[in-house]
């Protein structure tokens, strides 16, 4: 039930993908999951010089437009953090449940990177 | 300790080359014209998305040959279950160099039908790779003896978001990467302004500098390599000139001394996609002594 709301809510603005374990906090309010190749630690090289996507020419880059949105958030050194991998078993699931319960900041036992 | 990572640590100047890719044969004839000049030999992923033989069997190959090499390895085509496997079975054959990627996207090979993976990215793979130098799986589970590596990643100073790139590199040295081999860049200015000191100081840079004989083969760089752009006006200059193939190789010569004059760059990592383009004939233009002669020498920039 939560999930559907918050499916309803974020896809139509975000074009949220429901991984579960959103993000969209630190990439300048901007999904990385739209990125066809579901980047979640920035632009890959192929990003044309007009600042659109290797794989959808008619699409901005995500992660530009993450970069420069970041910018304007009080946060902006977020967009610095190195993200974990995803968990796929969450996909689907409420990112908002996991986050009060805690479940999307669980990572890989060997996952030791600061942040 | 690698011969690559014993060179960039004694702060010699290094030399890398890719490997033209391989299938079934013939894996010597592609780096003996240029042998005695380079540290290493990069064993590529499955480039521009088609299919190829596998980085890490061309990686024991080079090894069996004498040559040292670099092992690519590209989040497209390979969970994170196949990446960690791959790892590890570079460990058992003595490969330390590594070279983590994103990778180009299945739409820009002959397959574009396949599934695209990236279950992990390139930071996420960098880290990985260093958490199992550091003796653990993803998992957490044991990997005894713990593998050493050396690792490198790729990062492109000449695809927007351009004032970001320096800091996405930093990310990767956070991750694990001790050199990086840029993306081939036909702009001196991006260039210049990417190897800044803040990233020098942290980790190895190696411009590539991509070799080509014909003002064709630029024009399809432009126009087919993601990520890859060069000015009209090379392209022009090439096309108008008397010999175009020797005025490619002037252009790639200028590019190559230009890169290594850059403060902090620690080498060159060199692109030929002919087998006797010239990657001896450049370093022999430019005065780059061989392998042999650099590793009994004074570290000093040449």
């Amino acid at each position: 039930m939560i999930a559907a709301i918050e499916a309803a809510v974020k896809k139509p603005i975000f074009g949220c993908h429901m991984c579960g374990q959103c993000v969209l906090h630190s990439t300048g309010l901007t999904c990385p999951m739209e990125c066809p190749k579901t980047l979640r630690n920035g632009p890959c090289g192929g990003v044309r010089p007009d600042g659109h996507c290797e794989v959808k020419p008619e699409m901005r880059c995500v992660w530009v437009k993450a970069v420069e949105r970041s910018r304007r958030l009080p946060w902006a050194h977020e967009i610095h953090d190195i993200r974990p991998p995803v968990d796929n078993r969450l996909e689907g699931t409420s990112s908002w449940v996991n986050l009060a319960t805690g479940r999307d900041k669980q990572t890989p036992k060997g996952w030791h990177v600061a942040a | 300790m690698s011969r690559l990572e014993d060179a960039i640590d004694a702060g010699r100047f290094v030399l890398t080359a890719e490997l033209l890719t391989v299938d079934t044969g013939g894996v010597y004839e592609k780096f003996a014209p240029y042998e005695d000049y380079v540290d290493a030999v990069n064993a590529t992923d499955n480039t521009s998305a088609h299919a190829h033989s596998s980085p890490l069997a061309v990686a024991i190959a080079l090894k069996q040959l004498g040559m040292e090499p670099v092992m690519q390895l590209t989040c497209r085509d390979r969970n994170r279950l196949a990446l960690e496997a791959e790892l590890a079975g570079a460990a058992l054959h003595g490969i330390e160099n590594v070279c983590c990627l994103t990778g180009d996207d299945v739409t820009a090979g002959d397959e574009p039908e396949a599934k695209r993976v990236f279950d992990l990215d390139s930071v996420q793979l960098l880290a990985t790779a260093q958490q199992m130098a550091n003796g653990t799986y993803l998992s957490g589970r044991k990997i005894d003896p713990a593998p050493h590596f050396f690792l490198g990643a790729v990062e492109n100073a000449g695809a927007p978001p351009y004032d970001y790139r320096v800091d996405r590199a930093l990310k990767k040295v956070r991750a694990g990467a001790r050199f990086l081999q840029l993306q081939v860049s036909f702009r001196p200015e991006q260039l210049a302004a990417f190897v800044q000191e803040r990233l020098a100081s942290q980790v190895a840079l190696l411009p590539s500098i991509c070799l080509v004989r014909s003002p064709a083969a630029l024009r399809y760089i432009d126009e087919h390599v993601p990520g890859i752009g060069v000015p009209p006006e090379i392209v022009e200059r090439c096309e108008r000139a008397q010999d175009p193939e020797a005025e490619c190789f002037e252009v790639a010569c200028e590019l190559a001394d230009h890169a290594r004059s850059l403060p902090g760059v620690a080498g060159l990592h060199l692109i030929s996609f002919r087998r006797e383009a010239g990657i001896a004939r450049l370093c022999q233009r430019l005065g780059i002594p061989t392998r042999e002669t650099r590793a009994n020498s004074r570290p000093v920039a040449v």
